[in-house]
């Protein structure tokens, strides 16, 4: 790359590191704290500053997560992985249909579509997600496992970039070709499109996943059974009650610890497939 | 753009017969899916709310016979924009946005521009670290925060400038955790969006003289304006929505108030006072507000550009 040698004091290196140094404390700190404080037992936790690691009573912690309310927080986690696992995978392939339809066929109503999606990518989520828990009312589905996991299939964002990935990495050469070899619409759309798309599939996918793992409104609103709640909500049930019951704190403490860690592992490992994908979404 | 350009033609002569049919079927099922979830769970929940937004529960005679919706036209909308704690909400997630998209997205540019221009060693290690809180969930960065910022457990209360918890304190802080979330992700999007720029006018632009700094502000970041204006769109739709952080943080502090963002307030009128038809109006006002932000800063955005 380009080594311009003007050293002025601003662009020098140690600047830069200095600069970047900062960002990287001070994104990394506050997991850092996470780590350390699931570490400690209730008492160290008030008594110990932040970053100082106390007596090592993780696996208490972790105990203690696991059976309170008989081991409620298993459930949630079973849940959090339903809803945002199941509902990326089905949400990612029903955007990812329907964007390469927008881009790739013929059909009536392809430009109302689009142009409706695109002005559901607009519409803010906590402005829907009391108009949804009315409507829910009304059909006697709130508190069940429905009411939340069928909005969050819906991803307007998702057909957007699937519509973008459609029309850069399909060829309507190929299509043609497949065509004139007489395979139909669906089996060419399986068998020649969906595997161009596969960068693009997974990045929605793993981006719906973390919106529906992240999303948080909906779940509030629609639930009153601990039984059906996402790790988010049971872990903000929990957190209401520490100014009163401080035994929470490390509950609260340990089970968040435990409910990043994956994703933090999925991004660390999938690095490359959705650094490309933002690019492609980023740039269109 | 060559793809584009190729698709139109060749859609052109299109051999007739069976294929027809087929064409007709197709986009049924792989577009109806999606099209029926759109309808069912965003366009008829928002007629349902426009609808509601329009009646009101009154007791009516001496109550025996239970409230009733009675049609009120407009009077929902007229009681949310002149509650003084709607507008307070509104004035809050105001405040909020001029300070948090500024610094957020200033700082996200400033990382990008480094990481694109200076010659650096662990250039991926150094993104992924500031991404990484991006991985967490809104709830639980409220948690870690509400903990940082508390007396006695967290640091930050001594040495930070103001009162992470107190009265005046609680916006600068909200800040501070929206900022740690979203910096790192639009960094990666604008430091993606600057690997596009076209290395031989980075060239040019060293041949005529322009240091990295010059090159920076006035080569590269206009050349991802677009980039820049959507992160922009995205990122002031989010902010009018604010709504997990206060919430969490109001578990640890009595300075954040029931109805302290616009979706609190919705929140607060639905499910404690039970008011579906001022929630729904409420709702409504902060759809229409987040269209027309969005529209005026697109239009702002192609203006720029031209």
């Amino acid at each position: 790359m380009t080594t311009t040698r003007q050293t002025s004091r601003w662009t020098s290196r140690g600047a830069v590191h200095a600069l970047l140094l900062l960002a990287a404390l001070y994104s990394v700190l506050p997991l850092v704290w996470l780590f350390t404080s699931a570490t400690k037992n209730v008492g160290d936790f008030s008594t110990t500053s932040a970053f100082e690691l106390g007596e090592w009573n993780l696996a208490g912690n972790l105990r203690d997560l696991f059976t309170e309310e008989g081991g409620i927080f298993l459930d949630w986690a079973r849940n959090s992985l339903l809803y945002a696992g199941a509902g990326a995978l089905l949400g990612a392939l029903i955007c990812t249909a329907c964007g390469y339809a927008i881009a790739r066929l013929d059909f009536p109503g392809r430009r109302l579509l689009f142009a409706v999606t695109l002005a559901g990518v607009l519409v803010p989520t906590t402005a829907l997600a009391l108009p949804l828990y009315l409507l829910a009312t009304e059909l006697r589905i709130v508190d069940t496992f429905w009411a939340v996991f069928i909005p969050l299939l819906t991803n307007p964002f998702g057909v957007y970039l699937a519509r973008a990935y459609a029309e850069a990495a399909v060829p309507n050469e190929l299509l043609e070709a497949a065509r004139i070899d007489g395979a139909g619409e669906l089996r060419t759309f399986v068998t020649v499109a969906l595997p161009l798309l596969r960068p693009g599939v997974v990045t929605i996918l793993l981006f719906q996943f973390v919106g529906i793992w992240n999303n948080f409104f909906l779940p509030l609103v629609m639930l009153t059974d601990p039984k059906l709640f996402p790790v988010t909500l049971g872990l903000f049930q929990w957190s209401s009650r520490v100014s009163q019951f401080p035994h929470y704190n490390p509950l609260v403490i340990t089970g968040s610890l435990l409910a990043v860690v994956p994703l933090v592992l999925a991004f660390i490992v999938l690095q490359r497939q959705w650094r490309s994908g933002l690019a492609a979404g980023s740039v269109k | 753009m060559t793809v584009l350009a190729k698709s139109e033609t060749s859609a052109e002569p299109r051999p007739p017969g069976p294929r027809r049919r087929r064409l007709r079927t197709a986009p049924l099922v792989l577009a109806a899916p999606f099209a029926l979830l759109l309808t069912g769970t965003v366009l008829i929940p928002i007629g349902y709310a426009l609808y509601l937004s329009l009646f009101t529960e009154r007791l009516t005679g001496l109550g025996f016979a239970g409230p009733e919706d009675v049609f009120v036209w407009l009077a929902n909308y007229a009681e949310v924009l002149g509650d003084p704690a709607f507008r307070t909400s509104l004035v809050n997630v105001g405040l909020y946005a001029l300070i948090h998209v500024p610094l957020m997205l200033g700082a996200a540019l400033v990382l990008a521009l480094l990481l694109d221009g200076a010659v650096l060693r662990l250039r991926q290690m150094w993104s992924l670290m500031v991404f990484l809180p991006y991985a967490v969930p809104g709830v639980i960065a409220g948690l870690i925060w509400s903990y940082l910022f508390s007396p006695g457990i967290g640091p930050l209360n001594d040495v930070l400038p103001w009162n992470p918890l107190g009265a005046d304190g609680v916006l600068p802080s909200i800040v501070v955790m929206a900022t740690w979330q979203w910096m790192g992700y639009n960094m990666i999007i604008f430091y993606t969006a600057l690997q596009t720029v076209p290395r031989d006018v980075l060239e040019a632009a060293r041949v005529d003289g322009a240091g990295p700094i010059r090159t920076a502000l006035s080569i590269k970041t206009p050349m991802i304006r677009p980039t820049i204006f959507v992160a922009l769109v995205f990122t002031v739709i989010g902010s009018l929505q604010l709504f997990t952080e206060p919430l969490v943080l109001s578990s640890f502090t009595n300075s954040v108030t029931s109805t302290w963002t616009p979706s609190l307030y919705v929140y607060e009128s639905a499910f404690i006072s039970n008011d579906y038809g001022k929630a729904a109006a409420a709702s409504l006002v902060l759809a229409v507000a987040s269209a027309i932000l969005s529209a005026l800063v697109m239009r702002l955005s192609t203006r720029r550009s031209r």
